[in-house]
């Protein structure tokens, strides 16, 4: 029964989906722990106000190791607010409240003693327009490590960088002008540019809002072929409101709808045969 | 979705060529030429006014950094008995000049060399270049010299332009012996009675001691104002009647500031009065709120992506703001202060206030000796009676200038080098 | 579980989805009306008919190729999911098999200049019922795919049984006349190809249901009980039918 899913054998439906046929209620969503592999982050009854506006209602989801998870949703259905969670990123808009629990490895993220600065450091984000610093390709890498204390020479660091940019699939193009500023690279480089600046600083998962949104269609390949590379290194969490990208890159995807989660499961299902009229309105481009 | 229930109106199909277009076209190319040569016009006028300014000043004023000077043959060996000219070099020359009295040897020359009034053709303190030579070079009072000293005020301008008639015929009797020097007095001497002697190192020093205080204390407040009110305060009404305020106080006339200043400072707080401690703090007052304005600009101009990226990474507020914000809105925050300086740099009405107006004959030592600024001194020297001030008015308005264009261009070096490109 | 009736978004994917659907009817309709065509010339031993249906086979033909190119364009455009591409891949599928419907007419159609007159050979008798529940079999599995009625599907399913049923009773019918009448052996033979190529109408019309059940619920459908075949009672080891 527990079988570990992996998207090439998709010809087979691994009954992995416990609420098979079953009609979904509005406030909980199903969850799928069994046939996942190791859980990196586990939501439950996650809600967000902005003020009195309610932004996600109640959503439970698991993020495993081995899985990149995709969120797709129409505008405004909470999906990047949901994402900002994971991260606490939502603590630095003032009106944001957020309910419920959120655990990393077991550790409530929201708790007095989790430190928010080093929590950011084991959840990394890929951001939608790429971000580099105004500064060297080397430094833009170097600055995570140098502040969480990662490394302890210059050789280190520079062993971090070189790493870093190899499994970011850059090393190859900047290797011999590590000083150049990292803003003068092409959109695509700077987008794999904050993905091994995220990579450095040696996190567990690692949260992209819709990566690929500002690129072109080869940069966007490049980049969904890294995420496939990726994958079970970290737990990998993308926001997109390209379904084909979610159907190309994800192994569980998440439908939101207006701040709740409609569907949750095995992409090759969500996109084949969903479960909820609203999904299969929503991908089979009926929606609205 | 887009089913059109009502047909829509048809509209009749523009007419790009036809004449009411053409008449548009030429329209808006009218009205874009016009506004061009109104521009620029309006930048030719404001050119004019500079360059106005600048032609009075400097034809004044350059005449200002010279002096006209007689030459005077000094007979040594005879007039100090055969002094030698070991005994003024080393740490006993200044007490054997004093004792040897230049100033009556000079005056001595004088008198034999153009008659018992003489000394009423030269400049009173003008013995001193005699005293200057011969600490520069004992040897000289083995020798018979001639040495150039300055003339008196009167003759001096009479000289340069029109003066007094009797100041007239005496430049017209020594005509073949006058001649014109550099006045390196005007750039090393502090404040005098005589025009001959003043010069602006006094103010000019003053200047700079109460500039330094100033930046000094209104750089890191304003700047840490700026940083806190943009990324820690919370919004709400107690921050917005902060922020008010601070905006409302670059606006205040600076004379206020110096009613401050006297209030506090000199009365409350016992400060030595015309001191440039005091002056520094009130112009410090003054400038720290344009600091804070063109600050919290430069802050607010940073994109929000930066502050993600850094808080993505994990990088603490404190990081975020001292190791992303402030470099990048370093430009901004510079050319603030510059503009903040300059405006301290010209300021008189405060500094007047607080007693900045003394007569100050030596530059001072210390931040809390008497000093002057050299705006304060043009006002003063402005209003001297004696003719020779108004050359000297205007050199020193030409110093004051050329102080405000070093600053600038300090300012542009030192954004164009932090400035980082995006 | 029918489509969602909202249309989509960009009205061209409802469009080419539209005309898809209806080249579909067109091919079934032709298909069928080939079988119709070519028992009535099997009964009356009329030639021109049969050859009229050996000639509109190529119709038929050229259609499957119109629909094919025509959903490989729609999924390489419009990028269907779920529903849409499980009614498209089952598009694909079913017009390949009703062209081979076709086929078996224009063959039953072939074969009407060999078969001299269908009074002789009783055995045929059940012929035209056998082909008219053939026909409605072809007809209700397109209906079903036109409604998206996965019900109706099991139905066609179901009912495949008697084609079969028919087609063993005609099977032994046919081996005991051509055993009493050898020199009719080959007209017998002739007989028995087109009472296959019935049952195998019959046996295709249930992949044109199994399709549209699959692209209506996602799941194929249930394995049915199959009842006796032709190669049940024969003594001999399984030679295949």
């Amino acid at each position: 029964m527990t079988e570990l899913l992996d998207c090439s054998s998709s010809i087979e439906y691994p009954n992995a989906r416990p609420n098979e046929g079953s009609t979904m209620t509005e406030t909980t969503a199903t969850t799928i722990s069994a046939g996942d592999g190791p859980l990196k982050m586990t939501t439950r009854n996650v809600n967000v106000f902005y003020g009195e506006k309610q932004a996600i209602k109640d959503v439970s989801i698991d993020v495993a190791l081995d899985n990149v998870t995709a969120f797709i949703g129409p505008s405004g259905c909470g999906k990047s607010t949901f994402l900002r969670c994971l991260n606490r990123m939502n603590d630095t808009i003032p009106i944001a409240r957020v309910t419920g629990k959120i655990t990393l490895e077991g550790e409530d993220i929201y708790a007095p003693q989790m430190d928010v600065v080093q929590l950011r450091a084991r959840v990394g984000m890929v951001f939608q327009k790429p971000n580099p610093f105004p500064k060297s390709i080397y430094d833009n890498i170097a600055y995570g490590p140098r502040i969480h204390g990662l490394a302890n020479s210059k050789d280190e660091l520079d062993h971090i960088v070189e790493s870093s940019l190899q499994r970011a699939g850059l090393w190859g193009e900047v290797q011999d002008r590590l000083q150049d500023s990292g803003t003068a690279l092409s959109g695509g480089q700077q987008q794999r540019l904050c993905i091994a600046r995220a990579i450095a600083v040696d996190p567990e998962v690692i949260l992209m809002d819709e990566p690929c949104s500002a690129l072109d269609p080869i940069a966007t390949a490049k980049i969904e072929e890294l995420i496939h590379e990726l994958r079970g290194k970290y737990a990998i969490v993308i926001v997109t409101h390209n379904m084909q990208q979610a159907a190309r890159v994800s192994q569980r995807t998440a439908f939101f709808h207006l701040g709740t989660l409609v569907e949750y499961g095995v992409t090759s299902d969500i996109f084949t045969n969903p479960t909820e009229e609203k999904t299969r309105d929503y991908i089979t481009g009926r929606y609205g | 979705m887009n089913s059109a229930a009502t047909p829509v109106k048809k509209r009749t199909p523009t007419d790009w060529q036809g004449a009411e277009m053409q008449k548009r076209i030429r329209k808006r190319y009218g009205a874009e030429r016009r506004f061009k040569f109104i521009g620029l016009g309006a930048v030719l006028i404001s050119a004019a006014f500079l360059a106005f300014l600048l032609f009075v000043m400097v034809g004044n004023g350059l005449r200002g950094f010279t002096q006209t000077e007689l030459p005077v043959e000094l007979d040594f060996p005879a007039m100090t008995g055969g002094a030698s000219p070991s005994q003024f070099e080393g740490q006993n020359a200044k007490a054997n000049l004093r004792t040897l009295g230049v100033q009556d040897i000079v005056e001595a020359s004088i008198q034999i060399q153009y008659g018992e009034e003489g000394t009423n053709l030269f400049s009173t303190g003008g013995w001193q270049r005699v005293r200057k030579e011969i600490l520069k070079n004992p040897d000289i009072v083995e020798t018979k010299a001639t040495i150039y000293l300055p003339v008196q005020s009167d003759i001096d301008v009479a000289y340069k332009g029109t003066g007094s008639d009797s100041a007239e015929a005496k430049v017209a009797e020594l005509s073949d012996s006058l001649s014109t020097g550099f006045n390196w007095n005007f750039l090393f001497n502090s404040d005098a009675t005589d025009p001959m002697q003043v010069g602006i190192w006094g103010a000019l020093k003053g200047s700079l001691i109460t500039m330094f205080i100033t930046l000094i204390i209104a750089f890191p407040i304003g700047v840490l104002s700026a940083l806190y009110m943009e990324e820690y305060a919370p919004k709400n009404r107690f921050t917005d009647l902060i922020e008010v305020s601070i905006n409302n106080l670059a606006a205040v006339p600076s004379i206020i500031f110096g009613l401050l200043g006297l209030a506090v400072f000199l009365n409350i707080f016992g400060l030595p009065r015309s001191a440039a401690l005091v002056g520094g703090l009130t112009l410090a007052l003054m400038t720290m709120p344009v600091i804070v304005i063109s600050g919290r600009n430069a802050v607010k101009a940073v994109p929000p992506s930066i502050r993600e990226a850094a808080l993505g990474i994990g990088a603490s507020k404190m990081q975020v703001v001292f190791h992303h914000v402030l470099p990048l809105a370093l430009p901004g925050i510079l050319t603030g202060t510059i503009i903040g300086m300059a405006r301290a740099l010209g300021e008189t009405a405060p500094l007047l206030m607080i007693g900045m107006r003394a007569f100050i004959a030596t530059p001072p030592s210390g931040i809390t000796e008497p000093a002057t600024v050299l705006p304060v001194q043009i006002f003063l020297w402005s209003d001297e009676v004696n003719r020779g001030f108004v050359e000297k008015t205007s050199a020193a308005i030409i110093i004051l200038l050329l102080f405000l264009l070093t600053m600038n261009a300090l300012a542009i070096y030192l954004r164009n080098r932090f400035e980082t490109r995006w | 579980m029918t489509n969602s009736s909202m249309e989509h978004t960009v009205k061209a994917f409802d469009t080419d989805i539209n005309e898809l659907r209806g080249m579909v009817a067109e091919i079934g309709g032709r298909s069928e009306q080939a079988i119709a065509k070519a028992m009535r010339a099997l009964e009356k031993h009329d030639l021109k008919l049969a050859a009229e249906v050996v000639a509109e086979d190529k119709i038929i033909d050229d259609l499957e190729k119109r629909i094919d190119e025509l959903t490989i364009q729609t999924i390489a455009l419009r990028a269907p999911m779920a529903d849409d591409l499980r009614e498209l891949i089952a598009t694909f599928k079913i017009s390949g098999v009703v062209e081979r419907i076709g086929d078996y007419a224009k063959n039953i159609a072939k074969r009407v200049p060999v078969i001299a007159s269908t009074h002789k050979l009783r055995p045929a008798s059940l012929l035209p019922s056998m082909s008219n529940v053939a026909s409605e079999l072809v007809r209700d599995s397109l209906e079903a795919f036109a409604r998206r009625d996965a019900d109706l599907a099991v139905d066609v399913c179901d009912r495949d049984q008697i084609v079969d049923d028919f087609y063993t009773s005609i099977f032994r019918s046919v081996v005991t006349f051509m055993i009493e009448n050898p020199k009719d052996i080959g007209e017998a033979a002739h007989l028995l190809f087109i009472a296959k190529n019935l049952e195998r109408i019959g046996d295709h019309a249930t992949n044109v249901a199994e399709m549209v059940y699959f692209a209506a619920k996602g799941e194929p459908m249930p394995e049915r009980d199959r009842g006796n075949s032709p190669t049940d009672f024969v003594d001999e080891p399984e030679d295949g039918s």
